[in-house]
């Protein structure tokens, strides 16, 4: 660490000071933030980047379906990963493909972040009762697959975007609650809290001013790694039919609609959008991976 | 022992019924049962006399009663589609799916556990930084797109090896299985490969911790001051003791090996129960989607009830603590 220089030293001071200079320190956790951040930066600029809108159906020409990756288009320009069944350039499908699988993705674990951070910070504060019943709940989930969960919820649900944000919500709380009350119950233990109830500070203030700031560590390696995998899973849910609608094409439907080409040798219709799932997931879980090695307690001195 | 495992058989039976309460809820509660469990095409006057044989007239807690006698005799309603028990419907095709699961584990196992000793024995080296970083890839591989990519490669480019279905199958004591004969077996590569990937990673990593942990405990130092060879440690003492949570958590992922078949059936045609629930859902078949999720569940807390007693008799002391 002493090798980064004084200006990442002080900044390790802070929790995020530390995961951004763990990040830093090891060339392969560099590599897949940069990879993470371009991607993320490519699907809110998708708009503007896509050489064509997938989606305007004034834009597609159907004579152009199922052309090869760098075919020359009817209008001159070249395809440069080959178009869909329908026509589509699939550069444009893909990147417009990312920016729904990594919204739904951001937006399921952030949810479940905030809900499984209060229910664990409750948990671990209140005790008791309270407790038992909270960890009861976060047994069940986790004993269950979650994808066989967030299967059944769908196919009792039906399609559809929230639906699907509800059930990757509802199988990734419990990985927040449980991490967040394990680490809640150490600081509950502090003299610092003890200072904070002395001062007459109100529950939720202690709670979530003073205890939640130190209970960051797993709530970010838990975050980036759920992240990750919700993106995974709701592209698996989209490929087996119940997940987002065709109307919300997100990486894993553009890979269902190339699946029924592949034996026939088409193979950059489900190739491309795979590979692009893939890089987005490898990089957020290579990022994951590393801060875990940062804040888990039990690497400390080794 | 005897005390340990009743509790376990109490506990289990407690995770059942609230379970059946849940699923229950799911259906009768949320939803409109006379929806789900009457076929869509029924006319006005079949729906009447199948609302009333369902007993969807009667108060929640009566109705609660019904399907939970109901389910005991294993009667879980019939088929739309296939207009037979649905229960029977699932068992038919159970077999073929534990088969796959458990050449999935087996091939998870016996690759994972010494590529995971290698890794954690040279912490920190070029070995193991390339053996980590594969488990991390296969972490992330979305489990459907890599099926596809192995369709692709070795059935359609190389032409090896079938893309899908179960090939010739034998009897042997009333249970079809594939692994009798060559066409079977070379239809069980591809998706049993599939679905062991990401527990493969898993037992990499289980099995890298725990060597890095047990490595500085004294009873290894004893060990080599007792002057035995390297190979003697990690293979006996070493590998006995990761074997605690190896054990643990692969028996607990048996179970999600077994939902995620449901990817892995759907992209190679594979016969299983999974392919028989994306199926059902898609022709909307509730009373076998129930009747899946119903035994699915009994399976996993069988599994959890074995690995628990595995667990006791790997580590006395758990056992121990909890009967006193």
């Amino acid at each position: 660490m002493m090798s980064t220089g004084s200006k990442w030293h002080r900044s390790t001071d802070t929790t995020l000071g530390r995961a951004l200079d763990g990040i830093l320190t090891s060339p392969k956790a560099t590599v897949g933030a940069i990879l993470t951040l371009f991607l993320v930066l490519t699907a809110i600029f998708g708009p503007w980047l896509a050489p064509q809108n997938p989606y305007d159906l004034g834009a597609i020409d159907f004579f152009d379906a199922r052309l090869p990756p760098m075919s020359p288009s009817m209008n001159g320009s070249i395809y440069l990963l080959g178009t869909d069944g329908q026509g589509r350039d699939m550069l444009s499908a893909m990147i417009y493909g990312l920016r729904t699988s990594i919204a739904v993705g951001l937006l399921s674990g952030v949810v479940a972040l905030v809900v499984g951070t209060a229910l664990g910070m409750v948990a671990a504060y209140v005790g008791g009762r309270v407790d038992a019943l909270i960890m009861r709940l976060v047994d069940l989930m986790l004993g269950l697959p979650a994808i066989l969960v967030a299967l059944m919820l769908l196919a009792m649900l039906g399609q559809g975007v929230w639906k699907v944000i509800f059930a990757l919500v509802l199988v990734q709380w419990a990985q927040f609650a449980r991490a967040v009350r394990a680490a809640a119950l150490v600081e509950r233990n502090k003299e610092y809290v003890e200072a904070a109830v002395s001062l007459g500070l109100s529950r939720p203030r202690i709670l979530f001013g003073h205890m939640l700031p130190n209970c960051l560590p797993p709530i970010i390696v838990v975050g980036t790694l759920q992240v990750a995998s919700a993106i995974s899973a709701e592209a698996t849910l989209s490929f087996l039919g119940i997940g987002l609608p065709i109307t919300e094409p997100s990486l894993g439907l553009l890979i269902a609609n190339g699946y029924k080409v592949l034996l026939s040798g088409q193979y950059w219709i489900s190739v491309y959008p795979g590979l692009l799932l893939l890089i987005l997931v490898f990089s957020i879980n290579v990022v994951g991976d590393r801060l875990r090695e940062v804040f888990n307690p039990r690497f400390l001195g080794r | 022992m005897t005390v340990f495992i009743l509790r376990r058989l109490l506990q289990s039976a407690g995770v059942l019924l609230a379970t059946s309460v849940i699923v229950f809820l799911g259906v009768y509660a949320i939803g409109n049962p006379a929806d789900i469990l009457i076929a869509a095409d029924a006319t006005q006057l079949e729906r009447q006399s199948a609302i009333v044989a369902l007993g969807l007239d009667r108060p929640l807690i009566e109705q609660y009663w019904i399907f939970l006698s109901n389910a005991l005799r294993g009667d879980f309603g019939r088929s739309f589609v296939f207009n037979q028990p649905a229960i029977s419907l699932i068992l038919a095709r159970l077999p073929a799916t534990l088969e796959l699961a458990l050449v999935a584990l087996i091939i998870a196992l016996v690759v994972g556990i010494p590529l995971g000793l290698v890794s954690g024995l040279k912490p920190n080296t070029l070995v193991d930084e390339t053996i980590m970083t594969g488990s991390i890839l296969g972490f992330s591989l979305p489990n459907f797109w890599q099926g596809m990519m192995l369709i692709m490669i070795f059935s359609v480019w190389l032409g090896w090896l079938p893309a899908g279905g179960r090939g010739d199958t034998a009897q042997v004591l009333g249970i079809t299985t594939s692994l009798l004969s060559w066409d079977g077996l070379t239809h069980l590569i591809l998706p049993a490969t599939n679905l062991a990937l990401f527990n493969l990673a898993l037992v990499i990593r289980l099995t890298r911790t725990g060597v890095r942990e047990i490595m500085p405990l004294d009873f290894i130092k004893f060990a080599r001051a007792k002057g035995l060879t390297e190979r003697r440690i990690v293979l006996v003492h070493v590998l006995k003791n990761i074997m605690i949570p190896v054990v643990t958590v692969v028996g607990m992922e048996f179970g999600s090996i077994i939902a995620f078949a449901v990817v892995t059936e759907t992209i190679f045609s594979w016969p299983g129960i999974g392919k028989l629930l994306i199926d059902s859902i898609m022709l909307l078949d509730r009373p076998v989607v129930v009747s899946y999720l119903l035994v699915v569940v009994f399976m996993f807390v069988i599994i959890n009830l074995l690995v628990d007693i595995a667990y006791s008799l790997l580590d006395p002391r758990i056992r121990l603590r909890d009967t006193q």
